[in-house]
């Protein structure tokens, strides 16, 4: 049943592009029609999934002759991802109801990633799953640099690169393990059980690594994030953010980690206390964590300061993947989920609420225009936003990183030390942000008023409430009763580690 | 030797040539009234039709599939003595010939530029046949004499365009680099014939491995010449400066033959050296799968022509990925731009030929890759003609706007730019995978890794400048948004090759299993 969210979503990225173009409101409906479907399927493969292991949804050869098998399958991890695909594609198509121009090419873009980042998650041939990784990289471009804004141009040819790079690197591991383990599948399972030697898994393993990790915003390969975020329309910086980046996460771990057990094992030797792959990307991760949030402190531009902060969060899941036992690798897949959604509430806030009505995202003007009067829901949601974001109780991402840091801790306690200088900074470029924004203290004159009464903001609109109680919504439900998702993440990550790794 | 088996061996040519003799009578003879559209018309359906019956009669002559036809022209004696071969990779090669020679016909249709229909109709159906030989030849005499049929077509055919100066340019840089590659070719066969004393590959890889003349420098001077010589076929640098010129000046059914048919042809020329090459050492491997160059275990032995041969076209491979890649971000003419991408696949081709197997995998692989590259390109270039003749020019800013001015057509350039930068799911992506899985199979030592990584990496600097293009046609805002008209045929045309291009994305078995259903199962 999972499969056909990857199938409804293709679909309706071909009808989009061939139905006659002028019927815009046609086209969203459709639009969110396929997202609502998708959804929908992802909740229902959630459910009927519950305590259930991993399970095969569809198994057929597709290139015989070279052991390539479409196989879909999905466990608790997947499952969780395929549901957050769900919600950042309805929430996507419900914050870009605004869009007017080439509108069918637009939603027909979003679908096909949308249908590209399913895939992903679904897969369970290494090759299928670069196949989808890699579809999902050209509707980016476009989105991007059609309807883009600040240097989209630019932006957009970045990050296509980027990510190029790194499926490119992606590709060379997988030749080389396919070529290494002589085995005549492609199956995940199949290379698994390859045992590859050791000293291949010791040079492919970063490698791989690696070049999932660029999409994941792994530091100093992060620098197409902020620019690509900045830079894409508002459902597309919520895709990137929510979802895409989890592409790369998720590489990491089914693909970096669990076919490469032995690449994390020590070298033998130590330079200044570091001795494994598994110490070289557990300090990235923490460098990128304290280095997103100290640059998203000096932001000047509001939708910079979420893009840095998606950097930061980002560095978290890679922090728990590198923990390598049962709490940190949970809390890094959680840390997926919620990131995902408060990331997306965030870029919906900061692109469509507010930069739509006041056209400038510079946090110095907005300074002015007494958005906290003016724009109320904006302001609110923010706050309830914010509070996510900085992984206040209550909400998903304190979940998240909390087992991200008792799992780090057990390994490292230092690293949990510097995180949690990330975490303290990441509470103060919120709060810079919301007060800047929203809460400055400047009164209004009374010419101000009048001009003000003069020129109001649109109303906001039902698509932009839906969204928004949505996302926060999720985020509150998980905070309060992680149980839901951890139900099913748990024993995912218990396979998993039994089956190899440390 | 017989003349009745040589005849049914050659009855595909044989038609080819009936073909473009019908072609001249029919235009000459009975047309010469008639109007230009209708002159185009009938004679490009007549080459058509010449190689849909050419495609029938090898199918009546050199079936059945699953049985190479070994040495059916020969001397008693065996494989060693063949002259023309058929059956396995040469029937694949051949139909993709005919079938390639066919699509660039029909994408003749709808062109201007000359008012000698049927001439350029029967020299491409020559050239044609030339490929054909070639595709089947294990002789050194018919590889040069069907090579130079090929060639001479295609420096006519280059310089079709009269009224254009840049088609004389392109035509006479291509004939004076050619005949002097030729004249390379030429005298390293030479050599061989005097090392070795016969004119067959088999025979001379063979003789390379007899005491008196094994080992000798003259064999490395001779396939240096050789290289060279074939090199200048591909496109492969060093010896490609002919392609950019060739690309941008000649007429588009011509550019879109050179740059399919002929590569077909030459590349299947490579792959029956291999095959020779590898023939003669399987002996002394019976498992059939040679590893031409092996790292471990005992030194290699010597193995005839095979490592220095390789080591000829690995460096041709290594440096053609580099410049066709480098040198293409910097075009702004997008025909030059195809012609540096056609090095850059060129070179990722002769990586294949450089570690090949004897086992069917690399040709088969190899074949893979050349026909849907060359399936690729021809629609590329038809998309090409058609907006250069909207916007007299083929630069990149003519290209502005082209989602809007004609949207099918951008569609079709979106998807085979896409393929050529070798995005799947669509078959340029498996065509990569397939050659590169190949090459790591015959040998995972470090050199060919090495080689592999960076083809791969520089397919990642391709994406940028096939980016360039797409983004003209899909971003930027246009500066004209008249409608592009496009003649019906070639719109049937080119859709139908984008629908190839991604259905045979999708299923990439199909066009596998074709290609291996013409191997006798192993």
């Amino acid at each position: 049943m999972l499969a056909w969210t990857i199938y409804i979503s293709f679909a309706g990225a071909l009808l989009l592009a061939l139905i006659p173009k002028g019927n815009n409101a046609g086209a969203r409906w459709l639009a969110l029609t396929v997202a609502v479907f998708g959804l929908a399927l992802g909740v229902a493969g959630f459910v009927g999934g519950m305590g259930h292991g991993l399970e095969t949804i569809v198994d057929l050869p597709w290139v015989p002759l070279m052991g390539v098998h479409y196989l879909l399958a999905a466990d608790g991890i997947s499952r969780v991802l395929v549901l957050l695909t769900g919600l950042a594609a309805v929430a996507g198509v419900l914050f870009s109801w605004n869009i007017e121009l080439r509108t069918n090419e637009f939603f027909a873009f979003f679908l096909a990633l949308i249908g590209g980042v399913y895939g992903v998650f679904l897969s369970y041939d290494l090759f299928l799953l670069f196949v989808f990784y890699e579809i999902a990289i050209v509707p980016k471009y476009f989105l991007i640099a059609i309807w883009g804004s600040t240097r989209r141009e630019y932006a957009a040819m970045k990050l296509a690169l980027y990510s190029f790079v790194g499926s490119a690197m992606v590709l060379i591991g997988l030749l080389a393990a396919y070529a290494t383990s002589g085995s005549h599948s492609t199956s995940l399972i199949a290379l698994h059980a390859a045992n590859l030697p050791v000293s291949f898994q010791m040079w492919c393993f970063p490698l791989v690594f690696v070049g999932f990790g660029i999409l994941a915003g792994m530091w100093p390969f992060h620098t197409w994030a902020p620019t690509g975020h900045v830079a894409a329309p508002t459902a597309a910086s919520m895709l990137l953010a929510g979802v895409v980046m989890k592409l790369g996460a998720y590489g990491c771990l089914r693909v970096g980690i669990w076919l490469f057990p032995h690449g994390l094992d020590p070298w033998g030797f130590s330079i200044i206390g570091i001795g494994s792959w598994r110490d070289v990307f557990a300090v990235l991760a923490v460098i990128g964590i304290v280095y997103g949030a100290l640059v998203a402190l000096a932001q000047t531009d509001f939708k910079f300061v979420i893009g840095y902060s998606s950097v930061s969060h980002m560095g978290f899941v890679l922090l728990g993947l590198m923990t390598l036992n049962q709490v940190g690798i949970t809390g890094a897949v959680m840390q997926m989920f919620s990131h995902g959604v408060i990331a997306g509430l965030l870029f919906a806030i900061v692109g469509r609420i507010v930069y739509e009505r006041t056209h400038t995202r510079q946090l110095a003007e907005l300074e002015t225009m007494h958005l906290s009067r003016r724009l109320p829901f904006a302001a609110w949601a923010f706050v309830i936003a914010g509070m996510a974001s900085m992984g206040l109780p209550g909400f998903s991402g304190f979940v998240a990183e909390f087992q991200v840091l008792i799992g780090a801790w057990a390994v490292k306690p230092w690293w949990v030390v510097a995180a949690g200088v990330g975490i303290v900074v990441g509470v103060a470029y919120t709060w810079r942000a919301l007060q800047k924004a929203f809460f400055s203290d400047g009164k209004a004159s009374v010419h101000e008023l009048e001009k003000e009464r003069a020129h109001p903001f649109a109303a906001i609109t039902w698509p932009e409430v839906t969204g928004v109680a949505l996302l926060a919504s999720v985020s509150l439900a998980v905070g309060l009763y992680p149980r839901i998702l951890l139900d099913q993440i748990e024993p995912a990550v218990k396979a998993l580690l039994a089956g190899g790794v440390q | 030797m017989n003349y009745a088996d040589l005849f049914r061996v050659t009855l595909p040519e044989t038609v080819l040539e009936v073909a473009a003799l019908l072609v001249l009578v029919v235009d000459l003879g009975f047309l010469r009234k008639a109007a230009l559209k209708t002159r185009v018309a009938v004679a490009a359906l007549l080459g058509v039709v010449g190689c849909g019956a050419a495609i029938l009669v090898m199918g009546s002559s050199s079936f059945p599939m699953m049985k190479p036809l070994d040495g059916v022209m020969n001397i008693p004696g065996g494989f060693e003595w063949t002259v023309l071969d058929g059956g396995g990779y040469t029937s694949v090669a051949q139909i993709a010939i005919l079938m390639l020679t066919a699509l660039t016909l029909l994408l003749f249709i709808d062109s201007a530029f000359t008012k000698h229909v049927g001439e350029f109709v029967a020299v491409t159906l020559m050239a044609a046949t030339g490929g054909l030989l070639i595709a089947g030849a294990q002789d050194l005499l018919v590889i040069f004499v069907g090579l130079e049929l090929l060639s001479l077509g295609l420096y006519i055919m280059t310089a079709f365009s009269k009224a254009s100066g840049k088609s004389a340019e392109a035509a006479i840089k291509y004939y004076l680099f050619g005949g002097m590659s030729a004249s390379f070719l030429l005298f390293g066969f030479s050599y061989l014939y005097g090392l070795t004393g016969s004119t067959n590959l088999h025979q001379i890889v063979l003789g390379s491995l007899t005491a008196n003349s094994s080992g000798s420098p003259l064999f490395y001077v001779a396939l240096v010449l050789i290289a060279a010589g074939l090199g200048f076929k591909v496109a492969a640098v060093p010896f490609h400066l002919w392609a950019p010129d060739t690309y941008e000046g000649a007429p588009a059914p011509a550019a879109a033959f050179i740059a399919s048919v002929s590569k077909v042809a030459s590349f299947t020329l490579f792959i029956s050296i291999g095959t020779a090459i590898l023939h003669v050492v399987r002996d002394t491997y019976p498992t059939g799968f040679v590893t031409v160059f092996s790292t471990n275990g005992p030194p290699p032995k010597y193995l005839g022509l095979s490592f220095p041969w390789m080591v000829a076209l690995a460096l041709m491979a290594a440096a053609s990925m580099l410049v066709g890649n480098l040198a293409a971000l910097a075009q702004v003419s997008v025909r030059r731009l195809l012609a540096y991408s056609a090095i850059a696949h060129a070179g990722y081709m002769l990586l294949g030929l450089a570690y090949f197997s004897y086992s069917p995998r690399s040709a088969e692989a190899i074949l893979y890759y050349v026909l849907t590259y060359g399936l690729t390109t021809i629609g590329a270039f038809g998309v090409i003609d058609v907006v250069q003749r909207a916007t007299g020019s083929d630069r990149m800013d003519s290209f502005l706007g082209l989602h809007k001015r004609n949207p099918a057509l951008a569609a079709v350039l979106l998807v085979l730019f896409l393929s050529l930068a070798g995005i799947p799911p669509l078959v340029g992506f498996w065509a990569k995978f397939n050659l590169f899985a190949a090459v790591l199979r015959v040998s995972a030592g470090p050199v060919p890794f090495a080689l592999v990584a960076l083809a791969v990496a520089l397919s990642a600097v391709s994406l940028y400048y096939y980016i360039q293009v797409l983004k003209r046609a899909y971003v930027m805002p246009a500066v004209d948004e008249t409608p592009i008209k496009v003649h019906p045929v070639t719109m049937i045309v080119l859709v139908g090759i984008a629908a190839a291009v991604v259905l045979l994305g999708i299923f990439p078995a199909v066009l596998q299993g074709w290609i291996a259903s013409f191997y006798p199962v192993m």
